[in-house]
């Protein structure tokens, strides 16, 4: 299968700490890759180099074989790219409903066309907040919403981008353990029924190794691993790395 | 849903139909003053966007004033271009010149940009003043009054008729930038308000949004001081003074800048807070200004638009609840 996202030599530094060193690694059409580390290897922030809030020092990302790093951050939601972040990004004065159709702004064709009332987008957007569950609190501010609630916002937000590449930062962070059973499920449902091909940073291993078609681990801002989520937990270096950071 | 419409929809009727016939039952001197107050609506509506809406903050908003009654003005003084070409020009200036501080203030975060516009709106009346030959320096430009279509004549008196003719523009502009401000256009301004990194995740061009708005901003600011202009007759450089900048502001934070009622409640405050607050002392408007704003933004930081809003709501849920009930 040919990779959907190509990510080649990647490195960036903050002052004198690298945060990502000659990270590469392929995510093929259609899977589910997980991405893990201990804390501060670099997830996120290989995460922010994808979507150009960072700007790399080397190295290159290649979407469908198209350079990423020539593009501006906000041209990737036209390309079909979304994410979710790890300490909540919403839109804290807007109802969960605009929350929902900010995701869908890149896929008007204009702000003139957006004029019209915009039914057929709100249709979708409550056609997506019935999929997550979310159609009870559509008026609600999501300001006073609880974590998890804003959470799965988030992601619903991030599906009304209709993603060909979907990015979720932690989604299972804050969930109670029924939570985190059910999440297993959606992220599944959502790459079959979208067609999306997900990358999911989580510390949860359970969840990580049952939805993975395929798992990359970072320590310290380099690749120590990139196999099936059964051979990846037989890895030395991986077991060495947690260890070492426990 | 449907129930909330008809109420919004019914309490914008019900306004709509006071300022229609108000001028019936009242003076015509007060037609006049609420002629000021639908143009300072119109202003604030601007700053409802810009602050509001976008985020962004301009303490210099009388000098997009200036740039609208300078343009109805001079060019009815040099050119005698009629009030209904000259007004869209004078927004259409004002925008155009709103579109490049907007591009300016794409540098500028927060404080930087307060006072960048604040500097602005110290130096308008003294730029008015230097350039003698074309705005007549500190004697300003005398504007011919607006005269009442022949159709109209002996029906309405040519106070009511500028009254008719702001508060319908007013009225206009009330619609557009509600209806905008509920589009793909207002949820990015107010995405990037909220939450920028976010916003330009999903496809938020935030330099584009973000001058869009100053110039949208500027482009009301531009017509409100046309308005102000014609009302006046007469366009002059300290008219459009640091005292009207922060009085926009005052008026816009005290009525509320999430709520377009806000524009109402801000264009009322701005034209008799300065009336009332003279009455005790020549020198209480800005002492009041300066108080008033710091109380609001501490404890009423939605203004009196939001504050009606939350009011109206909890005696409408009352009434739901005893229905409930019976
Ligand atoms: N904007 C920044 N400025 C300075 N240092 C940064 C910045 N972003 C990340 N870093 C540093 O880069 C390293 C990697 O951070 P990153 O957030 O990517 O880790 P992570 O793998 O996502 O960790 P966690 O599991 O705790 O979320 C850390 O040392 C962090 O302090
Ligand atoms: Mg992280």
């Amino acid at each position: 299968m040919p990779a959907l996202l190509e990510v080649r030599d990647l490195s960036i530094h903050f002052g004198g700490i690298a945060a990502l060193t000659d990270v590469s690694f392929e995510v093929a059409e259609g899977h589910i890759s997980g991405l893990i580390g201990p804390n501060g290897a670099g997830k996120t922030t290989c995460f922010n180099c994808i979507t150009r809030l960072y700007q790399p020092s080397s190295g290159r990302v290649l979407f469908s074989g198209d350079d990423l790093l020539q593009r501006a951050p906000h041209e990737l939601a036209a390309k079909r790219i979304a994410r979710t972040f790890q300490n909540v990004a919403l839109f804290d004065r807007l109802t969960t409903l605009d929350n929902v159709l900010v995701g869908y702004h890149s896929r008007y064709a204009s702000d003139v066309a957006g004029w019209r009332r915009d039914d057929a987008g709100r249709r979708e957007a409550l056609a997506v907040l019935d999929y997550l569950g979310l159609l009870g609190i559509a008026d609600r501010p999501v300001r006073g919403l609880p974590f998890g609630t804003r959470k799965m916002v988030e992601l619903a937000r991030a599906l009304a981008a209709s993603p060909r590449l979907l990015l979720l930062d932690e989604p299972a962070s804050g969930l109670s353990a029924e939570e985190v059973v059910s999440l297993a499920g959606v992220v599944k449902r959502i790459a079959r029924d979208f067609g999306a091909t997900i990358i999911m940073v989580e510390h949860h291993m359970q969840l990580v190794m049952s939805v993975s078609d395929h798992v990359i681990v970072l320590a310290s801002g380099r690749k120590i691993a990139d196999a099936t989520p059964a051979a990846v937990q037989r890895d030395p270096a991986v077991i060495e790395a947690y260890l070492g950071a426990a | 849903m449907r129930d909330e419409r008809v109420r919004r929809y019914g309490s914008v009727a019900l306004v709509a139909l006071l300022i229609a016939v108000l001028p019936h039952f009242i003076p015509s001197y007060g037609a006049f003053e609420l002629t000021y107050v639908g143009a300072y609506a119109i202003g604030i509506l601007g700053l409802i966007v810009l602050t509001g809406a976008s985020g962004q903050i301009s303490l210099g908003h009388g000098a997009f004033f200036a740039i609208g009654g300078y343009t109805v003005a001079l060019l009815g003084q040099k050119l005698g271009v009629p009030y209904w070409i000259s007004l869209p020009l004078a927004a259409l200036a004002s925008g155009v010149v709103g579109l490049g501080l907007g591009l300016v203030a794409l540098r500028l975060e927060g404080i930087y940009l307060a006072l960048a516009t604040f500097a602005l709106a110290v130096a308008t009346p003294s730029t008015l003043k230097h350039f003698k030959a074309l705005t007549g320096g500190s004697q300003g430009v005398v504007l011919s009054p607006l005269a009442v279509p022949g159709p109209l004549h002996g029906l309405i008196t040519p106070e009511q008729w500028l009254y008719y003719v702001t508060w319908t523009l007013a009225g206009v502009f009330f619609f557009a930038t509600s209806l905008a401000l509920h589009s793909r256009l207002g949820r990015a301004l107010h995405a990037l308000r909220d939450n920028e990194i976010a916003a330009v995740s999903f496809g938020v061009n935030p330099h584009r949004y973000k001058t869009i708005a100053f110039g949208w901003s500027a482009a009301y600011a531009g017509v409100a001081g046309a308005i102000v202009a014609i009302a006046t007759a007469y366009a002059s450089p300290d008219a459009y003074g640091i005292a009207l900048s922060l009085a926009l502001v005052t008026g816009a934070v005290l009525g509320g800048l999430d709520t377009l009622w806000g524009a109402l409640i801000g264009g009322v405050i701005v034209e008799f807070l300065p009336l009332w607050a003279q009455n005790i002392n020549p020198a209480a408007p800005s002492v009041i200004y300066g108080i008033a704003l710091i109380l609001f933004t501490i404890f009423l930081p939605g203004g009196i638009g939001r504050a009606l809003q939350s009011a109206l709501n909890s005696l409408r849920l009352r009434g739901g609840n005893q229905h409930a009930r019976s």
